[in-house]
């Protein structure tokens, strides 16, 4: 029931997602540490931007991305000047609109996790000779692991049900950009009722797995949220 | 007399919107300190400087000869490189680590650690063998608490600082752990910067008190110094009175008694099943010590002492004062009615009989 153009779309998606969720992971650890830990007056306005894309249409996003990653954006004469080219309707182009794209529903529950252990644990570790650095890979992120699971399950299924960033700044090119959000939307826009059942129905399945494994292995998951 | 922690120096300034910290201190080093004042006195902010989780605006502090923080020059020991043990209120326990984790995760950071020894050691002293692959979240309040200590000691450290390790537990919890930190007290050498407000555990553990209120100190020496004071810094009460450590000298098995000798005269008290030649402190409230002009073999009261009135001061109660009488070397309280002052004529320098009705043995 599936044609080659959807298994095609499916590796994409995971590609995308896998990819996303690793940059993420590193990219959101020290943000949600710094977020969860720091007295600066700038902790409130960080912890918007970073939270912005929850509300953002993602159509926004996407369009703002486009101008930026274009050929007349600060970013997009930096590739280009790297020798990198324009990232718009490439897979880099969708993995960093992707990771702008799902940055919240990394970093908010690594955050609470964080802030959640509190300062005592930290403490006791240094009066125990481990140095911060030690002391947050000995101590805080294995205390972090609920909030990380959740972060890891979200980041993962967020970006592979993205649809409205994809398409501003991926547009629908076959194995590079041509996502399963983006095939179900051809199919039902050719009148494929059929092909994007076997998709969307798959992406129900896939989701409601991702979201059933992360409340089992987490109860506190739906907390952190 | 080569002492290892020849003592700690601090001065500390620290400034918060609704506290300020303003101490200047030196301790000997040795033994247990305590450092005794009500909540919100800066007993446990003390503590964290000595440990470098806080840090004053201005201070310096010398530990063991060693320089751990010095402001004017800029220079501070960050906590992971001070060689203390700290146990913390709620123990602090890793809760994703079970208790042989918790136990050598400072003990593999330690770069010339005593390893298996000092664990077996400190499993030992806190006899928590049974507990050693539990998960912190089983464990009862006192286990944790037990548990905690042993994982400070664990490093081996130079000094130990316990933060009120006893005040969120109950009356029976307490008393499973005392005997623990009585054992750490008469075992072990390491020198103990012990946190509390609790009179009686003080009197119990303590060598040496430090007296805080609103962030400074109000009175620093010797346990038995303090408590002998007609001014007492700490308001005890009912309570007030003298500690004296003491050697069980005899036993007299036929009466169920065991006479404790301290230096200046001993004691008979009620036989505790100690063997001669045992360590004990014993308490001797003020209210349990009458005076007399002459020794008065027809009284119930077995222990009398021959002594000297130094000092007379007012006590709460109009009605009653506080003689501090020398016996021997070692100064006990007393408190009468002042009236019994009048009639006896006591003044300092006077030679008295010292008359205990009551002695406690608290260790």
């Amino acid at each position: 029931m599936l044609e080659s153009a959807d298994l095609a779309a499916i590796g994409l998606t995971f590609k995308l997602a896998i990819t996303t969720t690793m940059i993420l992971l590193m990219l959101g650890t020290p943000i949600a540490w710094w977020l969860a830990r720091t007295r600066s007056a700038w902790k409130g306005v960080i912890g918007t931007v970073v939270a912005l894309p929850i509300v953002l249409p993602p159509t926004v996003l996407g369009f703002y991305l486009l101008l930026l990653m274009g050929p007349q954006g600060a970013v997009g004469r930096l590739t280009t000047a790297l020798g990198l080219g324009v990232l718009p309707f490439t897979f880099s182009g969708l993995v960093v609109a992707s990771v702008f794209y799902s940055l919240p529903f990394v970093v908010q529950p690594i955050q609470n996790a964080f802030e959640a252990i509190g300062d005592r644990p930290l403490e006791a570790a240094a009066t125990l000779r481990a140095s911060p650095i030690d002391a947050f890979f000995s101590v805080a992120l294995p205390l972090a692991r609920p909030g990380y699971l959740t972060a890891l399950v979200l980041g993962f299924t967020h970006t592979v049900g993205e649809f409205g960033v994809v398409l501003m700044i991926g547009g629908n090119i076959p194995d590079r950009t041509r996502v399963v959000s983006v095939q179900i939307y051809d199919h039902v826009e050719a009148l494929e009722y059929g092909q994007a059942h076997g998709l969307a129905l798959g992406m129900v399945v896939f989701s409601f797995l991702a979201l059933l494994i992360l409340y089992t292995l987490n109860p506190t998951g739906r907390r952190q949220r | 007399m080569t002492d290892p922690f020849p003592g700690l120096q601090l001065s500390a300034r620290l400034s918060r919107p609704d506290f300020t910290l303003a101490i200047d201190l030196e301790l000997p080093g040795r033994g247990v300190m305590a450092l005794f004042g009500p909540s919100g006195s800066g007993k446990t902010t003390l503590l964290r400087i000595v440990a470098g989780l806080e840090r004053p605006t201005r201070g310096h502090l010398h530990v063991n000869g060693e320089l751990w923080q010095e402001s004017d020059k800029g220079f501070f020991l960050p906590p992971h490189r001070r060689s203390v043990g700290y146990v913390f209120q709620d123990a602090a326990l890793f809760s994703h680590l079970d208790v042989r984790g918790n136990l050598t995760y400072g003990l593999r950071r330690v770069p010339a650690g005593g390893g298996q020894v000092v664990l077996d050691q400190v499993v030992a002293l806190l006899g928590i063998e049974p507990l050693l692959s539990r998960r912190p979240d089983t464990l009862s309040g006192g286990e944790r608490q037990r548990v905690a200590i042993a994982r400070a000691l664990a490093v081996t450290p130079a000094l130990l600082l316990l933060d009120e390790p006893l005040a969120a537990l109950d009356l029976a919890r307490k008393r499973e752990i005392l005997p623990y930190l009585e054992r750490l007290h008469n075992e072990l050498k390491i020198p103990v910067l012990y946190v509390s407000h609790a009179s009686d555990e003080v009197a119990r553990l303590a060598d040496h008190l430090v007296v805080m209120d609103a962030g400074s100190v109000v009175a620093s020496g010797s346990i038995h110094e303090i408590l002998a004071r007609v001014d007492p810094p700490i308001r005890l009460g009912e309570e007030s009175g003298v500690v004296l450590d003491a050697v069980i000298g005899a036993r007299d098995d036929p009466w169920h008694l065991s006479r404790a000798d301290f230096v200046g005269g001993s004691l008979w008290m009620r036989d505790h099943g100690l063997p001669v030649g045992r360590q004990v402190r014993v308490r001797i409230l003020a209210r349990d010590v009458s005076l007399a002009l002459e020794h008065h073999p027809g009284t119930s009261i077995q222990n009398i002492l021959p002594g000297q009135v130094v000092a007379v001061a007012p006590d709460t109660h109009p009605a009653q004062v506080l003689v501090r009488v020398q016996v021997g070397a070692s100064p006990l309280l007393a408190r009468i009615t002042r009236r019994a002052v009048a009639n006896l004529e006591l003044v300092p320098g006077k030679p008295i009989w010292v008359q205990v009705k009551s002695v406690a043995l608290i260790e």
